[in-house]
């Protein structure tokens, strides 16, 4: 479904990341773990095109979109949760749901967005709030909610867990396994490693810009390395 | 609080003392040759202290000051009331335009030739605002150099008339095009470019046209501009007192009535008020369609709205041609009212004044814009008497403005999209 070679970031001079290669097959979970700094935003900023893999080649169910804009990418079948959210703060939660479908037709956006309010009924209670007055979580829902709106074969999330309380994360991540259900390959990157591996079938521990370890979820989470570094030991 | 003020107060008083005292206390005289400095007026030293005593209390007092004045929205009667609902009130607005352009229509036989005028400049500013309220209030983009599209426009209906005879109506097309044209330019290199980064370039742009426009003389005039630029016609009718061209008849003959100067003035104003109508139509139309949510969805979120794969290049790039394009419109009408245009019609002032209506009426409001545009442009004609202090009741107005509704005249609730009822 999404596979990396080999790919080398650059912001300027330096490399953010230096030759990752991974693979998130059809319909699987797969978790991206990393201390802060490692790459991870990085890393899916680069499948989406910007800034552009400096060298090695990205993968789209057997394309390849390493050259391919930006906006070109992110109409193939593939949609993301970017890092904070960034909902449309102005915009009513209706109005940011549909900027989610703006290249499907009315009709499409109706049932996606029927089937985003059966996933956040909360969601719509606030159809006609302002997407700034809400909540950190109710803006995470609507986050993913926004992403799920162009009915995308895969979905990457980058640390939808950020900033919220226990009670909100749980939901999410209850949200995330039920998209799984669903046939949407899930590519997550997270902070939150006993949760997000947890969840993952397969899971990749990145530290500065290398991919350090690989394995199943189960075994990451057993791995005591990973025990160490990123689930408090 | 006072007393906490007292030493910022003494020491602002001292300021207006400094700065005032040596500009308005001394006169020079000229003497024959000499210059002879001569102390003022015993009146004007007064008025001079009376400012400063002013400043000092006002300094004492300003958090009481602003406090009472950031109360003042309470007189404000619309205020307490319940929002109104977004389908009631998008149906207010539409009435209020309706009856706003049935006035318009009225407006020239009612009133004086120089009111017409007058009327006439407030379209053309109608005009520059709601191209630049797409720039700025809808995609968000903050566009300094709004006044060299303006200059595209006036000068190429005033170029292709010296140069080629084109008329007004050849000309209208031409200018908007050619501007729009200037538009998707400038676009390019600024794509990347955000907030102040994208004003400065844009400001830069804005006088590059003005420089050349000045220093191109052999085309341009320069300084001296172009004059002589014809009037529109009416299906090949001329609104002079005798025909210039040849084929064409005078509309005074046609009709069989006397000559008057006022035809034309009111039939320009009429195809001013048209232009202007179908501005806001079609700008009301855009902003209903994918483009304007791509424009609004980039203006809230850039990264976001690429996420979700709109191409920046594509949405900036629409915004400023369109914006653009009424702007070149608005020039031709310009150049065709004055009948002369030199580079001093399109200095940075211009743009400010566009950017003051657009931030005055609330941006993206198109019904606050317009009220704006008429207020911005009719509130210095009523200063008049008080001449070189026009400006600086302008400026005062702005600012009491600002402070009493920092978010404009009609902030503007955006239609909201209905999907249920969309089929
Ligand atoms: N726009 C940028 N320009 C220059 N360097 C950047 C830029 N964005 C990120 N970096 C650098 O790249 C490295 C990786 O950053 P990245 O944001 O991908 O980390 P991350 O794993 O997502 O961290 P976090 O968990 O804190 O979000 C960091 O050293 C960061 O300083
Ligand atoms: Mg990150």
């Amino acid at each position: 479904m999404l596979v990396l070679e080999d790919v080398h970031t650059h912001y300027g001079k330096i490399e953010a990341l230096h030759g990752v290669s991974l693979e998130v097959s059809r319909g699987e979970l797969v978790s991206l773990i990393g201390a802060n700094g490692a790459g991870k935003t990085t890393l899916l900023m680069t499948v989406c095109g910007s800034p552009r893999a400096s060298n090695g080649r990205i993968f789209l169910e057997g394309r390849e979109i390493t050259g391919d804009t930006t906006a070109n990418i992110m109409r193939s079948g593939m949609a993301i949760v970017p890092e904070g959210r960034r909902v449309f703060s102005g915009l009513t939660v209706e109005e940011n749901l549909a900027m989610g479908g703006f290249f499907n037709s009315k009709e499409e956006i109706r049932k996606s967005q029927a089937h985003v309010y059966e996933l956040f009924p909360r969601l719509k209670e606030r159809e006609h709030q302002r997407a700034g007055t809400m909540s950190g979580g109710e803006q995470q829902m609507l986050a993913i909610g926004r992403a799920l709106m162009s009915k995308p074969r895969i979905l990457l999330m980058d640390e939808p867990s950020l900033g919220l309380a226990p009670l909100v994360i749980k939901q999410i991540f209850e949200i995330i396994g039920q998209l799984r259900e669903e046939g949407i390959t899930i590519f997550l990157v997270e902070q939150n490693a006993h949760q997000a591996l947890n969840l993952a079938d397969r899971g990749y521990v990145l530290e500065t810009g290398r991919i350090r370890l690989h394995d199943t979820g189960k075994n990451l989470l057993n791995n005591p390395e990973v025990q160490a570094a990123y689930l408090g030991g | 609080m006072v007393a906490q003020n007292f030493g910022h107060a003494l020491f602002c008083a001292m300021i207006t003392l400094i700065i005032s005292f040596p500009i308005l206390g001394f006169n020079l005289e000229a003497q024959g040759i000499n210059v002879t400095l001569t102390g003022a007026k015993t009146t004007t030293i007064i008025g001079v202290v009376l400012a400063s005593i002013i400043v000092f209390g006002f300094q004492l007092f300003r958090d009481a000051i602003m406090g009472a004045l950031g109360t003042l929205p309470r007189f404000n009667p619309l205020a307490g009331r319940e929002p109104m609902e977004p389908s009631r009130r998008v149906k207010l607005e539409s009435r209020i335009i309706t009856v706003l352009v049935v006035l318009f229509l009225f407006w020239p036989f009612m009133v004086s030739r120089g009111s017409v005028d007058l009327a006439t400049l407030v379209l053309i500013y109608i005009m520059l605002a709601l191209g630049l309220n797409v720039v700025v209030g809808l995609a968000g983009l903050l566009d300094l150099g709004y006044e060299a599209f303006y200059a595209v426009g006036a000068y190429t209906f005033a170029l292709l008339s010296r140069y080629f005879d084109i008329s007004f109506w050849l000309a209208l097309p031409i200018g908007a095009l050619l501007a729009a044209l200037f538009g998707l330019v400038l676009g390019f290199p600024v794509l990347r470019l955000r907030g102040d980064y994208l004003a400065i370039v844009t400001l830069g742009f804005g006088e590059i046209i003005r420089i050349l426009l000045n220093n191109w003389t052999n085309v341009t005039g320069g300084p001296n501009g172009i004059g002589g630029i014809p009037d529109p016609t009416l299906f090949g009718m001329e609104f002079g007192r005798r025909v210039k061209e040849e084929g064409n008849t005078s509309f005074h003959e046609t009709f069989g009535i006397a000559y008057s100067g006022e035809h034309k003035v009111i039939f320009l104003y009429l195809i001013a008020l048209v232009l202007a109508v179908i501005t806001a139509m079609v700008i009301r139309r855009l902003m209903r369609m994918p483009v304007g949510r791509a424009w609004e969805a980039l203006r809230e979120d850039e990264i976001a709205a690429r996420s979700l794969g709109l191409s920046r290049t594509a949405v900036k790039l629409s915004a400023f041609t369109i914006g653009a394009f009424f702007a070149g419109f608005a020039g031709t009408v310009f150049a065709s009212k004055q009948g002369f245009i030199s580079p001093e019609s399109f200095v940075f002032l211009e743009s400010a004044i566009i950017l003051a209506i657009v931030v005055l009426g609330g941006m993206g409001s198109q019904l606050g814009v317009i009220l704006a545009a008429i207020a911005v442009t009719i509130l210095p004609e009523l200063a008049r008497e008080f001449s070189e202090y026009r400006m600086l009741i302008f400026g005062a107005a702005m600012v009491l403005m600002m402070v009493w509704r920092p978010q404009g005249l009609l902030p503007m609730r955006r239609i909201h999209i209905k999907l249920n009822r969309l089929e």
